[in-house]
Formats: structure tokens, C-alpha cells, sequence
């Protein structure tokens, strides 16, 4: 495996998407990394919240002392970099957790199929029938709002897809002539899906989380623009376009006078969201079975 | 119907040829860049009206001929060198629009798997009528009615029923009667049948191959045949072209092959086909296996297999003319005298 | 146990796949894949198993291991009806009867080293100690004709013959009694398949092995079996020892499918019997001799009454009511 590894390393660091992707990815871990350095938090104040920088509630474009402006009374520039480190939390965690019930749900159902198959599949579909903007503001209406309902909601809505991938993938890897083998050698079911099945149908789940990670950022912050998600200050890019809200249209004649308040946050995620389908795309080509050999 | 073909013309005491494969060079490039030589300088013919059989094993270099004879090699592959001539005529020199129109009409060519090369959203009736549209100014009422005389020819029952049944209605032999309609639609000179029957059961086969008799002798084509099964060639063909990774390693005619073969390879592979009409109480294999096209050996491709390797064998081997025909290619012919003799 | 001993008995032995339909999949029939079928299996003997596609020789072999459920019958290995036993007994008893499985592409795990692949079995069964574990593999590795060094490679680094010689380390690491090699070679090179041919034949000597050989290749089946059985749409038409099966063929079906299959010698001329018409489906087989639609002897009561496996000599079965009706000197 580690000559074949090494091959889909080279493919993937031949691809120009697949580089760029990296290095966004890699100037986005930097930027989490050295939060404290890059916008030194105040003593004995939890980081994680911005704090008040002036006490008019009118924003101020960039200056010297705060590069991108000010929104809400708080520091935008502070709020990109340590709502760096929340979206990777919210996007790791979430994805984590939506992919690891997913794997369980969706191994379950491919591979003893018949009437356990039918039972999940249907509760599947029922998740997938439901509008997940929707839910997610029902559920954080239930719960209460706080960034930990908001990844609560996430993961329920969205462990769907890979359950799905994985029972499709494992159907197929079900039929395949080694598992037979397995069998018939008296290995136990559940090594066989542990050590056969899964091994060569958790790739594209695995391309399909990274491509997630992006886009759950992205619903993340629909639902703290909503008010839904991060409480008050909190450093989080959608908290920092909330502040936005009535300031979107500019002023009088002056269409682009807050352009600061979006362009930041708005724009890291947008970095953010690429960096990772980038990434997720070199991979699922330097990983493409019909290529690998 | 029938053509007057020149079946055996006698040109200056050679027999003119059909078609005439001389120094063919087919290479691929893998997705690392690799440069595989799949077809390496082969040079055969095919006589007017006979039935030539390609042999060997897979990735010797058989159906990737077979293409770049029709000149349809895959996208990652082409034709580095050789001439393929048809009746004369260099068909590697044609415009594309040249060679369109000796596709299908001249030269026909059915492959192992009838359900991949039928078009699962059009009726049988619509393909043939299609392929007999294209090469021939009949009205569409005329071709229908060829194309239910060809079902009928290859034997399908209730033709004019099966023109509109849909490929998957058909069972795997039936497709494969219904392709040979098709390819024959045009009434070719030359069918090229790549494997043709091995996708197949083997009574569904024994059909199969005695259609492909019955309509050579009434069509008077020439058969290419591409295969790698040694009883079908001792069955079909007049001449046998033996392929190893990518060379001809002998030719002659069919008797010389099957009984007096100096080829080791071909020695070696005669003598490990499992034989139904005699008990074996041990079978003679080549040792070794098949080399990949990356890796294929300087010199002799069969070293390393062979049990007359010496240090000549890095040299390419000579071609050695036998007599009728017959030509090997090894350096250890004559010295050795080695012969495939009756069991 | 002794040489000629039943090793396995299969009784009546059906396996029908349900064929789904419309919204609630509901059944709208069945493939009768194998239909009734019974037969022994004598300690150190290989039994052949030919017919065409569709007739049901994978899918028995399959029930057999089990690996499929059977839909009725019983199986019957080494005195134990292991038809019904549950899947922790099942797995022990699988240590016993092994498979070689056609494709070697896609019978070896691609994601794991041909130690692992190997070793699987006999971790599983705790055969051999974990300290002896490599040595045993790396035996086992030249056993099948391959280098010891090939230990840590992966699948995909070999040729279709050598797989195919994993599969059978893998198969034989357990020393089983039984092993159902299921079209083993059909996917393998000419020059390849008489080399694994003559290993199967040589590790059955040495293992005492007992086969059960499903082919479609007449003319490999010959080189190994001792019995030689022929199904035809999931029916045992013919059960017979090899030299009377090849000299004296007494059902149309096999007369058939012996004269069809090419020999490599243009002297060698026969008659040739082509049968007429298509393998009809398994789902809608026909009433009476599922044969008598193809077959060049077939009468009234054919289509009527099916004829029922007989003994016509000591050892030699055929399901036909006029056996011998065809022969090959015609």
C-alpha cells in the first residue's frame, strides 16, 4: 500500500487544483495555529470572544489600528482569525461525528441488507426529505441557540450522505469475490467489514467529507447570520456577517461604503469553502480506482 | 448475391493477397508516461477468401491489431510505423473520410462481447439498417428487407419479428448472430472476429463458429480470426499467426503449425492445452508467466521462458523461412531442429 | 478418514433466487438455479462439475460452503449435516472445506499484503502459532510455486496466475479436506492454466486433497477428475466415471457438449453434433426433460414426464428416457 499511496501522492501533488487547495488549506491552519500571535487576545478574557473596540454601534472601515474595520463595536480582524479555528472546529467536529454515524448506519445497512437495509434506508430518506434550514432553526429553537446546538443540528441533518455512500460503495464491495473468501475461511462478520468491506469502500466517503467540510462551514454561518448559531461577539464568520445586516446596502449613493464588513469574513469563507472542495477533487482523482493501477 | 472474388489468383507463384500487414507498430502511453510497445513490427497477410487465425495469450498484441488494422486504436495508443495494405492500398495513408468508407463496407469486424458493441436503446432492425444505410444507396424499404434476409442468413428465427426486439431481448449467442447480420450486411472482403465466441457457451460456440464457415463459403470472405483458443484454430483456419508479446514468433500454414511448429513458444503452448481426446497423465507447461508490456525482455521476447535460452537469444532473432510459407523466428532453428511432433 | 469414504453428501439439494418486481418487490417468481440435486463426494476423489452458463454449477458449489442458503435439501460433510448449523459452528466447520474462487482479481483482497491475505485463515482458526506464522506463510508461498520473498507485496503487483497461486495458498493454508475450486482457471493464459492444473494435481497428492472441480472446460475437467457430473439448467443429467463418461456418454446433452468443444489438431475429424437453439431460461425452464427443446432425440414423453436420475450401470447415472440414443461415431 505505501508504494500505491506514494502514487496518489504524486497524482495529487501533479494536480495544480490539488496544490492550490494544500496550500489555501495550509495558510488556514497556519492562520488557526497562530491566532494568538496574529490578534493577541486580552488577558483573562476568553479568546473566543471579540472584544469591544469602541463604543459608536456606526462601523469603521480599515485603518491602521484595525485592518479591516470594525463591525458591531468589535475588531473584524480579529474576528476573521480566531473564527478561523471555530470554523475548523465546527467543520471537523461535525464532520467527524456526521461521518462516524454515517459509516455505522450505512455499513449496517449494506452489508446485512434485507430488512435492516430497508428500515435505515427509509429513516434516511425521511432525514433527506426534510428541509434542513428549516430543521436546523426548529432544533436550535428546541435545544436553544449556542454554536454546540448549531453543530447538533448539523450532524443530524447531514449524516445522511455518507451513509448513503457507504451502503452503495459496500454493496458493490460486497460482491467482490474476497469477501466470499473471507467467509468461507470462517472470519466473523464484523472483521469482515472491519478488515475487507470497509477498507475498500471508505474512500469517496472520505472525498465527500472533505468536500463537506467546506459547505457545512458555509450552513454554519447561514444559521449564525440567522441568529441562530454563535451567541453575542462570539468570533465566528457568520457571527461577523450578522453585524452586517443593517449595513448591507451602504449608504446614501455609497452602494460599497461598508464593503469591509462583508468582504472579510465573507471572503475567508469563500477561501475556506475552496481550499477544501480543492482539496477534495485532487483527491478523488489521485484516488480514482480506474486510475490507480 | 455473391461476390467473384479472386479467391486464389496466381500472381507470378505467390498468391495475391487481401490484405497484407507489413512491419505494423502499434505503442500506448500509460498515465505514467510509460511507452508500451503493444505491437512491435509484426509483418502477416491474408490470402482472398481464407480464414487467418491471430493466436496468443493476453497482452500479446492480438486485438490491439486487430484495431489498428481498421485503424480505431484507443485514444492513449497509436500507429508509430508499418503499412497495413488492403487490396493494394495503404489504408494507414487514407484521409479519415477515406477510411470511413472501408470501415463496415470492405473490412467488418465483430468483437467477443455482442452486448457492448450493440447500442442497448436501438432495435437490432435499426442498427443493421443503419450500418447498410451508410456504405449502400438503397432506399430504407430495401435495406429493411436486406437486413431481415441477413438475420436470416445468420439464422435467427422469426426475422422479421427480431428486427424490432431490442439487444437485451436477445440471449448472448443470438446478439452475436445478430452482430455477424451486421457486420456481413455490406458483404465485406475481410471480417475481422476478435474473439468471437469467447464469451460464449460451447454449444452456443459450436454454432456460432459453423455459421461463420457456412457464410464464408457463401459470401467468399476472408476471415481474421483473433483468438486464443488453439482448438477453435485447428477447427477454422487455413493459416496461423502466432503472436508473443507484441512479435510474431511464427506463421505458416496450419498443418506446419500444428505438426511440424519449431517455435518454442508455440511448442510450449500446443503442448499445455488440457486436450479432451487424450488422458494426460502430466501436463508440459511454460514456466514463467506472461511479461507485462513494460517490462518485455531485449532480444527474444519469449527469454526467460524458453527452454533453448542462450547469451544469442539478447539478440532480436532472425526470421527463418521454412519452406510453404512457414517462417519462425528464433535463433536456435535450424541448429536445434527442434519440431512439434505428434503426441 | 479412508480414501473412498463419502466426504460429502448432498441431498435433494435446491437453491431458488427469488425474482423481485414492482413497488413492493414483490415475488413474481423464481430461478431455480439448482433444482434438486443429489450426489456423493468420495474422500480423495475430484469430482467434475460442467455445464453452461446458467446451469447451476457456481451457485451449487456456493450452497455447498453455504456461502449461499440453500432453499432446501441437506448437506451433509464428513457424517455432519451442516445444512442447518448456526453461524459459530458453521465457522469451524469451514476450516474444513475450502474455495478457489474464479476471478483472482477480485478474490484477493487488494488492500491487504499477500502475508495478510494468506495468514487470515489460520489466525482465525489459531492453526498455528503467531511466532510460527511467517515461516508456515513463506512455506506456503513455495509450496504454490512462488518466491518467499513476494511476502510483503500486494495483489495487484502479480499476474493472474500468480494470484491465482495465492488463492490457493490461501485455500490450502488450512489443510481443509474438501475444496470446491470454482472455475479456477478459467480466467487464466493458455500457457498459464496447464501450470496451475498440474499444481492443483500435485497439492492433492500431497494434502490429500478431495475435489470438487466446477468447470465449463470439458477438456480441463478431464485432466483432473475421477467423476465426471454435468447439470443442465440446475438438474444432474449425467453422473459417470471419467473413462466411461468420455468413451461412452449416454446423455444427448453430454454427447453434445464433448463433440462441441474444439480440439487442437486439425486431424483430429469427428462428427460434430450443433445443437439447435439457446440454453432456455432458468426462470421458465421446460416441462418434462428440461432438455428435450434442444435435444436431436427428443419424443413425445420427453416434453411430458421428466425423466428421474437412474443408475444404467454400477456408477454411471443419467436422466434420460433414452439414454444413449446419440453416440459420437455417427
Amino acid at each position: 500500500m505505501q508504494e500505491e499511496t506514494r502514487k496518489a501522492l504524486r497524482r495529487l501533488f501533479s494536480n495544480v487544483s490539488g496544490v492550490l487547495g494544500v496550500v489555501l488549506l495550509g495558510f488556514f491552519v497556519v492562520v488557526a495555529l497562530f491566532a494568538p500571535l496574529l490578534a493577541p487576545p486580552k488577558s483573562g478574557r476568553d479568546p473566543y470572544f471579540m472584544p469591544v473596540v469602541t463604543w459608536s454601534a456606526d462601523p469603521l472601515p480599515p485603518s491602521r489600528e484595525h485592518p479591516f474595520g470594525v463591525a458591531g463595536k468589535r475588531d473584524i480582524f480579529y474576528g476573521v482569525v480566531w473564527g478561523t479555528r471555530t470554523a475548523f472546529r465546527i467543520g471537523i467536529l461535525v464532520t467527524l461525528a456526521s461521518t462516524a454515524i454515517g459509516l455505522f448506519v450505512g455499513s449496517l445497512a449494506g452489508y446485512f441488507g434485507k430488512i435492516l437495509d430497508e428500515i435505515l434506508m427509509r429513516v434516511t430518506d425521511i432525514f433527506m426529505a426534510i428541509p434542513f434550514l428549516v430543521a436546523a432553526m426548529v432544533l436550535t429553537t428546541v435545544l436553544g441557540t449556542g454554536l454546540d446546538k448549531v453543530m447538533i443540528a448539523l450532524v443530524v441533518f447531514s449524516w445522511m450522505y455518507p451513509a448513503r455512500l457507504i451502503r452503495g460503495n459496500i454493496l458493490q464491495v460486497k460482491e467482490e469475490q474476497f469477501v466470499l473468501a473471507a467467509k468461507s475461511l470462517g472470519v466473523s462478520d464484523f472483521v469482515i467489514i472491519l478488515r475487507h468491506v470497509l477498507p475498500n469502500a471508505i474512500f469517496p466517503v472520505l472525498i465527500q467529507a472533505s468536500m463537506r467540510m467546506g459547505s457545512l462551514v458555509i450552513t454554519a454561518a447561514a444559521l449564525s447570520f440567522l441568529g441562530l448559531g454563535a451567541p453575542q461577539g462570539y468570533a465566528d464568520w457568520g457571527a461577523l456577517l450578522n453585524y452586517a445586516r443593517n449595513w448591507m446596502l451602504g449608504g446614501y449613493g455609497a452602494t460599497f461604503k461598508y464593503w469591509y464588513m462583508i468582504a472579510f469574513p465573507g471572503g475567508a469563507m469563500v477561501l475556506f469553502v475552496l481550499a477544501w472542495n480543492l482539496l477534495g477533487d485532487a483527491l478523488r482523482d489521485a484516488f480514482d480506482p480506474r486510475l490507480r493501477w | 448475391m455473391l461476390y467473384a472474388t479472386p479467391s486464389i489468383l496466381a500472381f507470378g507463384g505467390d498468391t495475391l493477397m487481401l490484405l497484407e500487414v507489413k512491419n505494423l507498430r502499434v505503442y500506448f502511453r500509460n498515465s505514467e508516461g510509460q511507452e508500451l510497445r503493444a505491437v512491435d513490427g509484426i509483418s502477416f497477410s491474408v490470402p482472398y477468401g481464407k480464414t487467418v487465425a491471430l493466436v496468443g495469450e493476453s497482452g500479446c498484441g492480438k486485438s490491439v491489431t486487430a484495431l489498428a488494422i481498421l485503424r480505431l486504436v484507443e485514444v492513449n495508443g497509436w500507429i508509430a510505423g508499418g503499412e497495413v495494405l488492403f487490396e493494394g492500398k495503404n489504408l494507414l495513408t487514407l484521409s479519415e473520410k477515406e477510411m470511413q468508407g472501408v470501415r463496415g463496407k470492405d473490412i467488418a469486424i465483430i468483437f467477443q462481447e455482442p452486448s457492448a458493441a450493440l447500442n442497448p436503446v436501438y432495435t437490432i432492425g435499426d442498427q443493421i439498417i443503419e450500418a447498410i444505410l451508410l456504405h449502400q444507396s438503397v432506399s430504407r424499404e430495401k435495406a429493411r428487407a436486406l437486413a431481415e434476409e441477413m438475420l436470416h442468413l445468420v439464422g435467427i428465427p422469426e426475422p422479421r419479428k427480431r428486427l424490432n426486439a431490442y439487444p437485451h431481448e436477445l440471449s448472448g449467442g443470438m446478439k452475436q448472430r445478430a452482430m455477424i447480420a451486421m457486420a456481413l450486411s455490406c458483404r465485406p472482403k475481410l471480417l475481422i472476429a476478435d474473439e468471437p465466441t469467447t464469451a460464449l457457451d460451447v454449444t452456443i460456440q459450436a454454432q456460432i463458429l459453423t455459421l461463420l464457415r457456412d457464410l464464408q463459403k457463401q459470401i467468399g470472405m476472408a476471415i481474421l480470426l483473433i483468438t486464443h483458443d488453439l482448438g477453435i484454430v485447428a477447427d477454422m483456419a487455413d493459416e496461423v499467426v502466432v503472436m508473443y508479446a507484441g512479435k510474431v514468433v511464427e506463421r505458416g500454414r496450419k498443418y506446419d503449425i500444428f505438426k511440424h511448429c519449431c517455435h518454442p513458444y508455440t511448442i510450449g503452448l500446443l503442448r499445455s492445452v488440457p486436450r479432451l481426446d487424450v488422458d494426460e497423465e502430466s501436463l508440459v507447461s511454460i514456466p514463467g508467466f506472461v511479461p507485462d508490456p513494460l517490462h518485455f525482455p531485449e532480444g527474444c521476447r519469449f527469454r526467460g521462458r524458453c527452454f533453448l535460452e542462450d547469451e544469442t537469444c539478447c539478440i532480436e532473432p532472425p526470421e527463418v523461412s521454412l519452406g510453404n510459407g512457414h517462417l519462425v523466428y528464433c535463433h536456435h532453428v535450424v541448429s536445434s531442429g527442434v519440431c512439434y511432433e505428434k503426441r | 478418514m479412508r480414501n473412498g469414504e463419502v466426504l460429502l453428501r448432498v441431498e435433494n439439494l435446491k437453491k431458488y433466487f427469488p425474482l423481485r418486481a414492482g413497488v413492493f418487490k414483490k415475488v413474481v417468481g423464481w430461478v431455480k438455479a439448482v433444482d434438486g440435486v443429489s450426489f456423493e463426494v468420495f474422500t480423495g476423489e475430484t469430482l467434475g462439475v460442467v455445464g453452461e452458463s446458467g446451469c447451476g454449477k457456481s451457485t451449487l458449489g456456493m450452497t455447498i460452503l453455504r456461502l449461499v442458503e440453500p432453499t432446501d435439501g441437506r448437506i451433509v460433510f464428513a457424517g455432519q449435516d451442516i445444512t442447518n448449523l448456526p453461524p459459530a459452528r458453521l465457522r469451524l466447520i469451514r476450516k474444513d472445506m475450502q474455495m478457489i474462487f474464479q476471478d483472482p482479481f477480485s478474490s484477493l483482497n487488494p488492500r491487504m499484503t499477500v502475508q495478510a491475505i494468506i495468514e487470515e485463515g489460520l489466525k482465525v482458526h489459531r492453526v498455528v502459532p503467531q511466532s510460527k506464522m511467517r515461516e508456515e506463510v513463506e512455506m506456503l508461498l513455495e509450496r504454490v510455486g512462488l518466491s518467499r520473498d513476494y511476502i510483503r507485496r500486494f495483489p495487484h503487483e502479480f499476474s493472474g496466475g500468480q494470484r491465482q497461486r495465492i488463492s490457493i495458498a490461501r485455500a490450502i493454508a488450512l489443510r481443509p479436506r474438501l475444496v470446491i475450486a470454482d472455475e479456477a482457471l478459467s480466467s487464466l493464459d493458455v500457457s498459464v492454466r496447464s501450470q496451475i492444473l498440474e499444481l492443483l494435481r500435485e497439492l492433492k497428492k500431497e494434502y490429500s486433497l478431495t475435489y470438487l472441480f466446477i468447470s465449463h472446460d470439458l477438456a480441463v475437467v478431464r485432466q483432473i477428475s475421477h467423476r465426471i457430473l454435468v447439470m443442465y439448467l440446475g438438474k444432474v443429467v449425467e453422473l459417470a466415471p471419467k473413462e466411461r463418461f468420455f468413451s461412452r456418454p449416454l446423455h444427448p446433452y453430454s454427447v453434445a457438449l464433448i463433440s462441441a468443444v474444439p480440439i487442437p489438431d486439425p486431424e483430429a475429424r469427428r462428427s460434430r453434433i450443433v445443437l439447435k437453439g439457446d440454453v432456455p431460461s432458468p426462470l421458465q425452464p421446460p416441462s418434462g426433460c428440461r432438455f428435450h427443446t434442444r435435444c436431436p432425440k427428443a419424443q413425445r414423453v420427453c416434453a411430458e414426464l421428466e425423466p428421474s436420475l437412474q443408475e444404467i450401470e454400477s456408477g454411471h447415472f443419467v436422466a434420460c428416457h433414452f439414454p444413449g440414443c446419440v453416440t459420437l461415431e455417427g
